[in-house]
């Protein structure tokens, strides 16, 4: 394997996670909804998936139950937001908090126990292709599934009409309700999926990054992920460009400090975000006078009088 | 047989009966006026007959059968199409997608742009189906709502005061595309405060005051004036005012050369405006709607700043300058045209809501903090004043009916004692008693010796009240010219664009 090679593989596996999670929340913004509890739900995800794992032997069920955990999580908020009207910001804080306490409870009788990680899936032939070969065609399913998700999510969102009908309820949803759509039932099914992605990208942390469990290993993942949503201004393929760049810049600073390279660990840890002002700041001012990239009603509670 | 019959509808909010057993009959083929003072339960009968809302008692039959309407999407499938006061759109979403929205097949969006072309071409209702609606007027968004309703092929049309943001052009569309559904054989039920539009237009009307029905007529054998008084159960007071000589003084508010670029690229930029008014005076500024009129209450308001202080002089101060809160605090206030969210926060209660239209002039604070027995007892006052009709004492802003938030955004400046109330469509989707009481409290602030500029669509309103009148086109103002020396044709052509030759000044 060659230098480049390792480069873009440590790449690829770094920015799956990031990828995985940001196109969820993508989802759940796109509804209208601030879920800032990706970090939480990514780590009952990663609890859960590498408990259930050790426990019954099997990978699969390991990462339906990291899903689960993912989803049971957004439930919760969905509880709190929705069902209540509460403050979403507040509630999603709340839920990161939460999840980064009742994970460690999950994952304690597990930590320092090992197991085997997933395997790759080879493609015949096309993996044997020099430099792109191991790098595209040599993955695990969670890469494949990822650009498979941000695929699919940008053809239900501007090809469907249930697609059409969630973004609605984002930009407005006094409008979507006076045209009779159940705006919190399908702001419920989003927060869902953004749960069960979460989910997913914890349990491709625990199960396939570092095989083993330690407390608080995602690391700030989840609000990067967050970071992501709004690099992307809410378009898919844009967030999975963005997932690239930031798990590029991860791994620039594990090299960077492996390296001995005298720039500030926290300066890149912070790159990301400024990354992030700076895409907005370019967005906007290329759109200058002309609409809004964020959806209209991201983060106001709707309540529908009947 | 009838088409629609509602029979003892009756809908509470809390203890407010917004409807009290309340029957209504639409036949096929009919223009149905569903006529009643602001607060009188008109929007929400409608909203029952279109499944938003759901009624405490009472059925309704659609053909004769009795049905339930749950959702919106089950009086769709029968054949009722609805046109919302309040616009019902999605402004980051195109017009094509806002169609189909509306539609309850998923039909690709392919076939619903090339449906709607056929239809807007069919009833002359132009749209541009790849256009973003933030991008449109207001008489195209209308036109939306408008073409999203007959693409679904209704029997029955329910339109919420169309006109009251319409210029009387597209006006005169709408009621022709409505001519063109009756001759279809399909019934329109009609809400609208415009009294002479509902004579010309329709040939039944039902009258709802305080959410019973009080009368039923054919208001084509009616004057607007007895059609106002089945309304309000008494007569409406006429419009009085002193002669203008008596009271009209020294220059108050002058706008000298303002130019101003629009912000909005859909907009119009302002081009070399001068203005006096007068204390006493009321000025009124006639116009098609999208001439300058925004662009012209911003800068006035501090919105936007002007390029040179000395553009607008208030009192001999320049203040062109000036933010809001410095112009409200030298005794001037505003009153934009857009109630609920430019005028009022939706989300908030009255109170706070008259906080802080007033806070830069104090009086609702102690040290700092809020005052909030002060707070209630102004929105009493402007409740008592204006006779504003609402259910709880503190209500929040978007619980009013759209005619008692106008008076109440309108009442809570005038109460304020400005020495100058620039204010714009001062009586949009109000009805005819309150219109009347509006203008006679804007007459009276003036006889005070304040001074008032109204920028308005309806001419009638500016006949009625102004002392002169200037005219708004393309972002230039013609001169003002002293009301009783105009007639309506010379403002109509005026309106039109006559006498503003291109690139030199207005005439
Ligand atoms: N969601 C709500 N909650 C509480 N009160 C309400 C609500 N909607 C309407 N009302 C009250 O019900 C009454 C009737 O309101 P409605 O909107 O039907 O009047 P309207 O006849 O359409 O008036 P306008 O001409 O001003 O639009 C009003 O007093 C209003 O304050
Ligand atoms: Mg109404």
């Amino acid at each position: 394997m060659t230098l480049a090679e390792a480069i873009f593989l440590t790449v690829i596996t770094a920015s799956t996670p990031l990828l995985l999670a940001a196109i969820g929340e993508l989802v759940v913004e796109r509804s209208g909804v601030l879920n800032l509890g990706v970090e939480g739900m990514m780590i009952m995800g990663a609890a859960s998936g590498v408990a259930v794992a050790i426990v019954t032997g099997s990978s699969v069920l390991g990462v339906v139950a990291a899903i689960g955990a993912g989803m049971a999580m957004a439930a919760l908020f969905a509880l709190l937001t929705l069902g209540l009207a509460t403050n979403q910001v507040a509630a999603g804080l709340s839920l990161t908090i939460f999840g980064l306490g009742l994970s460690g409870v999950v994952g304690a009788p597990f930590v320092g126990m090992q197991r085997a990680g997933i395997a790759k899936i080879e493609v015949p032939f096309l993996s044997e292709l020099p430099l792109i070969g191991p790098i595209l065609f040599r993955q695990d399913p969670f890469v494949y599934g990822s650009v498979a998700l941000v695929a699919g999510v940008a053809w239900f969102l501007w090809r469907t009409k249930a697609g059409l009908v969630l973004r609605a309820c984002g930009e407005n949803p006094v409008s979507a309700h006076a045209l009779g759509y159940p705006v919190l039932r399908i702001r419920f099914a989003a927060v869902l999926f953004g749960g069960a992605c979460a989910g997913l990208a914890g349990a491709y942390l625990s199960l396939v990054l570092t095989p083993f469990w330690t407390a608080g290993m995602t690391a700030g993942r989840g609000w990067i992920a967050l970071a992501i949503v709004v690099f992307a201004s809410w378009l898919p393929w844009r967030a999975m460009l963005g997932a690239y760049l930031f798990g590029g810049l991860i791994i620039l600073q594990l090299h960077a400090q492996t390296a001995g390279v005298r720039v500030p660990s926290q300066l890149l840890a912070a790159l990301p975000y400024l990354l992030t002002i700076v895409a907005l700041t370019v967005i906007m001012a290329l759109r200058r006078g002309g609409g809004q990239v964020a959806p209209q009603a991201l983060g106001r509670p709707f309540v529908p009088d009947r | 047989m009838p088409l629609l019959a509602a029979e003892g509808l009756t809908r509470r909010f809390g203890a407010l009966v917004a409807n009290d057993s309340v029957d209504l009959t639409v036949m096929p083929g009919e223009i149905h006026a569903l006529l009643g003072e602001n607060g009188a339960g008109k929007s929400t009968l409608v909203k029952m007959l279109y499944g938003l809302l759901q009624p405490d008692a009472g059925i309704i039959r659609w053909k004769g059968d009795a049905v339930t309407l749950p959702t919106p999407k089950a009086a769709r499938g029968l054949g009722i199409g609805m046109v919302f006061q309040h616009f019902s759109l999605f402004d980051a979403l195109t017009v094509a997608e806002n169609v189909a929205l509306a539609l309850d097949d998923a039909r690709p969006l392919r076939a619903v742009s090339d449906e709607l072309a056929d239809i807007s071409r069919a009833y002359g209702l132009p749209l541009e189906p790849r256009r973003e609606v933030w991008r449109l007027s207001v008489g195209a968004r209308q036109r939306i709502e408008i073409v999203r309703c007959l693409m679904q092929n209704p029997d029955l049309l329910i339109l919420d005061e169309p006109t009251s943001v319409l210029t009387p052009q597209e006006s005169e569309g709408l009621f022709a595309t409505l001519r063109t559904l009756r001759a279809e054989g399909r019934a329109v039920l009609y809400i609208s405060h415009k009294l002479e539009e509902v004579r010309g237009l329709c040939e039944a009307a039902t009258i709802l005051r305080q959410g019973r029905v009080v009368d039923r007529c054919d208001p084509r054998q009616q004057t607007a004036g007895s059609l106002a008084r089945m309304m309000v159960g008494a007569h409406i007071a006429e419009v009085r005012r002193a002669r203008a000589e008596a009271r009209i003084g020294p220059v108050r508010l002058r706008v000298d050369h303002l130019s101003v670029p629009s912000e909005d690229p859909q907009g119009t930029a302002l081009k070399d405006v001068t203005l006096e008014v007068g204390t006493g005076e009321i000025l009124g500024i006639a116009g098609v709607a999208g001439n300058g009129q925004d662009e012209l209450f911003a800068a006035l308001s501090g919105e936007v700043r002007a390029p040179e202080a000395g553009n607008i002089v208030l009192e001999g101060t320049p203040i062109g300058w000036n933010g809001i809160n410095a112009r409200r605090r030298a005794a001037a206030a505003f009153v934009p045209e857009e109630r609920l969210g430019h005028a009022a926060a939706p989300r908030l209660p009255l109170s706070e809501n008259a906080l802080m239209a007033g806070h830069a002039k104090g009086g609702f604070t102690r040290r700092g903090l809020i005052d909030r027995g002060r707070m209630l007892g102004w929105v009493d006052a402007v409740t008592h004043a204006f006779d504003v009709r609402k259910g709880p004492r503190d209500p929040e802003a978007r619980a009013l009916s759209g005619g008692n938030l106008q008076k109440f955004v309108v009442g809570r400046e005038i109460l304020g004692k400005p020495r100058l109330l620039v204010v714009a469509q001062p009586t949009w989707g109000v009805d005819a008693g309150a219109a009347s009481l509006i203008r006679q409290a804007l007459i009276d602030l003036a006889a005070r010796g304040a001074s008032v500029l109204v920028i308005s669509q309806d001419l009638d309103e500016l006949f009625e009240i102004a002392d002169r009148m200037a005219v708004i086109f393309h972002g230039r103002l013609s001169p003002a010219y002293p009301a009783e020396d105009l007639t309506r044709e010379a403002v109509g052509l005026l309106m039109g664009g006559e006498g503003f030759g291109p690139g030199r000044e207005a005439a």
